[in-house]
């Protein structure tokens, strides 16, 4: 109950920072509506409507991926100002409840982008889901809890190395590659209608059990990573 | 201390010279002995180098995921210890990424005449890569860290890429796939007695090997531990010096 609260502190102190000053929102919101225009322009979407259906589910994930990417490394170089991750490391709450707060915050952040993107990209893809489309809303938290989970791990792992904004992408992209996969999959077989509801149940379990996984990993090991020297 | 250097120095010459001699014996067995396989002939001899590197590039990542595990385990308890342990997952670590490469290789040697394509991405196949790109992204992690961090950062990466090895291991049971089903375990299709030889000599050959140049590269890392701590502390002497 404590942790709980714990968290709740952290996760508080993370949506007032962005309230007040919406620098992840903005610049992933902008990001990733700038991938999905580059993308229309590059496979003209409307024209082949099929194909589109096709690739759209591995063009949203991307837009997303990469848009938290940017947002990933903002949320603890917030930290570093005025020596406040010092102070986190002192203070006597659990560090991983500092982890979750922030992975919770981050997860809200790009759920937002998501809920603001996902009317535009249908717009502008011009899509029709062939599937049952409420399954979305299964895959769609559970894929951006993938990448936000080991995201969020992976910037504070690189938080005091030499380049950290090169370093994330090359640390998170191969891990997330097999989550990336599943929600791939899983969102294209709604879009299409290829999948049988069985393909894509285990699509989701896969996704599932991959966050079930890697958030215990992220939970043990943080306080390892955030006293590393 | 010179006596000990002197003897495993003979050691690793001898062993060297054995694993040589294996691999020799390997080769003539593969190349050589062995008749040509029913459907495929003279292209399965690549197999005898691919099985092998696939195998032993399944276990390296547990010798690295072990000494990492043991590095977290001393970091506070005894960090000369500690050190030894990061030497170790170091060396796993570049066998790792130089075997699992040659497997990939040799399994694109191999695709391009056997299935009429360089690459497929099916399960197995897929997996493998992943695991290199994980190992080559341990290695790049240890580049960047701020020294006195690389250790600790790079045994929580290792953590999380040995979580991969078995799904690797798993993936062709799970996924439908167009890698030939397994060769050995409860599973496995099996292989005609007559090409055993073959197969055991280059998979012992090839592990003596890789144990070798793995113990080569840990004893360099040592080295340069060793030569960073004397460092150190020369600095820490020079400073307690009091000026003239």
């Amino acid at each position: 109950m404590n942790y709980l609260r714990h968290v709740l502190d952290h996760l508080r102190k993370d949506l007032r920072l962005e309230w007040r000053s919406r620098d992840s929102i903005n610049g992933m919101l902008f990001f990733a509506l700038l991938v999905v225009v580059v993308f229309g322009l590059a496979f003209d979407p409307t024209g082949y409507p099929t194909t589109t259906r096709q690739i759209a589910g591995g063009v949203l994930w991307v837009a997303l991926l990469f848009a938290s990417i940017t947002a990933l490394n903002l949320s603890w170089a917030r930290e570093l100002r005025n020596q406040v991750l010092e102070a986190q490391r002192m203070a006597p709450s659990p560090a991983s409840a500092l982890f979750v707060g922030k992975a919770l915050a981050n997860m809200l952040f790009v759920l937002v982008v998501e809920a603001v993107l996902a009317p535009i990209f249908i717009i502008f893809f011009n899509l029709h889901v062939l599937g049952n489309a409420w399954l979305l809303v299964l895959i769609l938290p559970l894929g951006t809890w993938a990448l936000v989970v080991n995201g969020t791990f992976f910037a504070a792992l690189g938080l005091r190395a030499r380049n950290r904004e090169l370093l994330l992408p090359l640390l998170l992209l191969p891990i997330s590659l097999p989550a990336l996969l599943a929600m791939v999959q899983g969102t294209t077989g709604i879009l299409t209608a290829d999948l049988d509801s069985i393909q894509i149940k285990t699509w989701i379990e896969q996704l599932a059990g991959y966050d079930i996984v890697f958030t215990t990993i992220c939970i043990l090991l943080f306080e390892t990573v955030l006293n590393a020297e | 201390m010179e006596q000990r250097t002197h003897s495993l120095r003979g050691i690793a010459w001898l062993w060297l010279g054995i694993a040589i001699a294996v691999l020799v014996v390997g080769f003539r067995q593969a190349i050589f002995l062995t008749p040509a396989e029913a459907t495929m002939g003279d292209l399965y001899r690549i197999f005898y180098y691919h099985l092998p590197h696939a195998i032993l590039g399944l276990i390296f990542p547990y010798v690295n995921l072990a000494a990492s595990l043991a590095f977290l385990f001393w970091r506070r308890r005894d960090p000369l210890k500690a050190l030894t342990a990061d030497a170790l997952a170091v060396a796993a670590a570049e066998v790792t990424v130089l075997y699992v490469g040659i497997c990939l290789a040799t399994g694109m040697l191999w695709g391009k005449p056997a299935w009429g394509i360089w690459w497929a991405w099916d399960a197995r196949l897929t997996s493998e890569l992943l695991l290199w790109l994980l190992y080559v992204s341990y290695l790049l992690l240890r580049r960047y860290s701020p020294s006195g961090q690389a250790g600790t950062l790079g045994a929580v990466l290792s953590v999380f890429a040995a979580i991969d090895v078995p799904i690797v291991y798993m993936s062709i049971q799970w996924w439908r796939t167009q890698h030939p089903a397994p060769v050995f375990g409860p599973n496995g299709g099996g292989i005609d007695r007559q090409f055993w030889p073959p197969v055991l000599w280059n998979i012992v050959g090839w592990l003596l090997w890789g144990v070798l140049i793995m113990l080569f590269r840990f004893a360099l890392e040592r080295r340069r531990q060793l030569a960073e701590q004397e460092a150190a502390l020369q600095a820490i002497e020079a400073s307690l010096e009091i000026p003239q």
